[in-house]
């Protein structure tokens, strides 16, 4: 990765043993060790301690960690963003695939206006696109019952706990198909002509040519939205915690590990547990991460 | 045809190396092969494009609705009467006019927080691409290690932090944490690699001028798309902002508009219930299209920035 961003830096002719560049970075580093690394470390503290009515506050080693361990709480709704993850993020990103592809291909008609148009939902803030769905999905002056009574049928109930989270993934996916269709799309505008030429002359069809050439070019663009979207995934919390409102009885305190959390934070006052909880998500996440970007890397020296 | 191709706006293309003059020798068109446009392929597309524009569709059709025909008409089409500019002039006036108030929060936040976040990810994007220094490779490691870090995951900490410092319930809590992007970052330190050529920050220094001028008078034109888009991607991100402002804030005059819109949301269900569900509509419509105008605005930029700096790892 950026091996290339690396390497030119240093074939440039940069002022050696001259500390000037700290004078750009260091208003970051600032920032960014007082907002980011102190945190951390707070949140590393916390979970090694307790609070309680008899004895106050006091040093519990890794008794949250162990406590985590055993809670189902915390682990079903682990696995409640874990089977989110395995469906929702391959639908979108197939989705977003194929539109990147059409608008390449140059086979299609008013390309540019599909391109802003199919990305235009990201500009949407989260709150909004979960209030819009709500509705939408609601009963009292949403689609659903116009679509339900279409069909003579009651098939869809998007706030039962059988659909819960295909409403919600397909919010998710609203929110982030365009983006996501920008993304390999651009990846794809940097493919050499010649690529094209030569598979052309060695009579190639279109599908071979997705196949040989577009795919493999694709291959960095597809791993950096994949860790995008497994972030998103384990830190689901806006969609949920709004559509709680109008799904009191399907979305609870721990329906996801992000609003277990919160509640835990906000509602239970349990702060260092919470700050476990957060811990543990944030190695989980960043270690899946690493393994997905390791994997994407190897293939491509395949 | 696109932004992509045009030189302004790709200018490291030219300047940098054979490896990208031979990627500068692209067609002008599409990468494609064929020219033959398909129908079968559009009518796809156009599925694509229901998807995306139905939700936004019924958004700006039921902001003509008052609350009575919000329930009472289909939510596809338009009901009786067009109470549009009644629902904005009531989304601005109720409750003493606190929409205006989240509003102007949200700006200040905006502001501050993507205007600081992106000016310092700029200087230390260019830091990174263009000078060597001891501790760089550490900086490399912290930052890229950064980017995986999931935001919330730091809230409750921070929150907590935040909280023995006294700053929660004041705009610091919601414009320092948004002062990081290590991904804007890592955008502009791609962008300067190629954008801004070794020979010209030498010409200028030989020149007499300062690290500092030099940045401001040369570095800063050549990066604009790079900038742009950092800006951009910030100013969605704080805009859209929610979680913190929702665990910071408990004082509804400093919420933004995300946690005010579903504050009035939420007022529909309890025992003193109130619904306002046009004032929702048309306010969550109100929210959205100053960003919505602004992405269309710069498209050019944004479009060219992710395609130079955002796929090349």
């Amino acid at each position: 990765m950026s091996s290339r961003a690396i390497q030119a830096t240093r074939s440039g002719r940069t002022r050696r043993g001259k500390q000037t560049g700290w004078l750009f970075v260091a208003p970051f580093m600032v920032v960014l060790v007082a907002m980011l690394i102190v945190p951390i470390g707070y949140a590393l503290y916390l979970s090694l301690f307790r609070d309680q009515l008899i004895g106050g506050n006091h040093f519990v080693g890794f008794a949250n960690y162990i406590q985590l361990v055993q809670d189902s709480k915390f682990w079903s709704s682990f696995l409640r963003v874990l089977i989110f993850l395995v469906i929702q993020v391959p639908v979108m990103l197939i989705l977003a695939l194929v539109a990147a592809l059409a608008l390449d291909s140059a086979r299609l008609h008013a390309a540019g206006f599909f391109r802003i148009a199919i990305f235009l939902p990201y500009a949407v803030p989260g709150v909004v696109a979960a209030l819009i769905w709500g509705f939408i999905y609601g009963p009292q002056f949403g689609l659903t019952g116009s679509f339900n009574d279409l069909l003579g049928s009651d098939l869809l109930k998007p706030f039962t706990s059988t659909w819960i989270l295909t409403s919600i993934g397909n919010i998710v996916t609203w929110e982030f198909l365009g983006y996501n269709m920008i993304i390999f799309f651009a990846a794809l505008r940097v493919v050499p002509t010649e690529l094209y030429e030569a598979a052309s002359l060695d009579g190639a069809g279109s599908l071979r040519t997705i196949i040989s050439i577009k795919l493999p070019a694709l291959r960095g663009a597809i791993v950096i939205a994949t860790i995008f979207s497994i972030i998103g995934s384990f830190q689901l919390f806006n969609e949920p915690n709004l559509l709680k409102t109008l799904a009191p009885n399907v979305i609870g305190t721990f329906f996801t590990p992000n609003m277990y959390a919160y509640n835990l934070s906000f509602a239970g006052q349990q702060f260092n547990y919470s700050a476990t909880v957060a811990i543990v998500m944030g190695v989980i996440t960043a270690v899946i991460a690493y393994v997905v970007q390791v994997r994407g890397t190897r293939q491509e020296n395949r | 045809m696109s932004a992509l191709t045009t030189p302004e706006v790709i200018p490291e293309e030219r300047r940098a190396g054979s490896r990208s003059l031979r990627k500068a020798a692209r067609r002008p068109g599409p990468s494609g092969y064929r020219d033959k446009k398909s129908l079968g392929l559009t009518a796809v597309m156009v599925i694509f494009l229901v998807y995306s524009l139905v939700p936004l569709f019924y958004l700006l059709v039921n902001s003509t609705k008052s609350q009575d025909s919000l329930l009472a008409s289909f939510g596809l089409w338009f009901g009786d009467g067009f109470h549009m500019f009644q629902n904005i002039h009531d989304v601005f006036t109720y409750n003493g006019g606190i929409f205006l108030t989240w509003f102007r929060n949200t700006l200040l936040y905006v502001v501050v927080g993507a205007g600081g976040a992106t000016l310092l990810a700029t200087l230390a994007g260019y830091g990174l691409a263009k000078f060597r220094f001891t501790g760089r490779r550490a900086v490399f490691a912290v930052v890229l290690g950064s980017i995986a870090i999931p935001g919330t995951a730091l809230a409750v900490p921070t929150f907590l932090l935040f909280s023995h410092l006294g700053l929660t319930n004041t705009p610091w809590a919601i414009i320092l944490p948004s002062l990081i992007s290590p991904f804007g970052l890592y955008l502009v330190w791609t962008y300067a690699v190629d954008a801004i050529p070794e020979e010209l920050l030498e010409a200028a220094r030989i020149d007499g001028a300062g690290e500092i001028r030099i940045f401001f008078t040369i570095a800063i034109r050549l990066l604009t798309p790079g900038i742009v888009t950092v800006l951009l991607f910030s100013v969605v991100a704080t805009w859209n902002n929610y979680f913190l402002p929702l665990i910071m804030l408990s004082d509804p005059k400093w919420y933004p508009l995300t946690v005010g819109l579903n504050q009035w949301s939420q007022q529909a269900n309890g025992v003193a219930a109130d619904p306002i569900y046009n004032l929702v509509v048309t306010g969550s419509l109100i929210t959205i299209v100053p960003i919505v105008v602004v992405f269309l605005l710069l498209q050019r930029y944004w479009q060219s920035g992710l395609g130079a700096g955002g796929v090349k790892m």
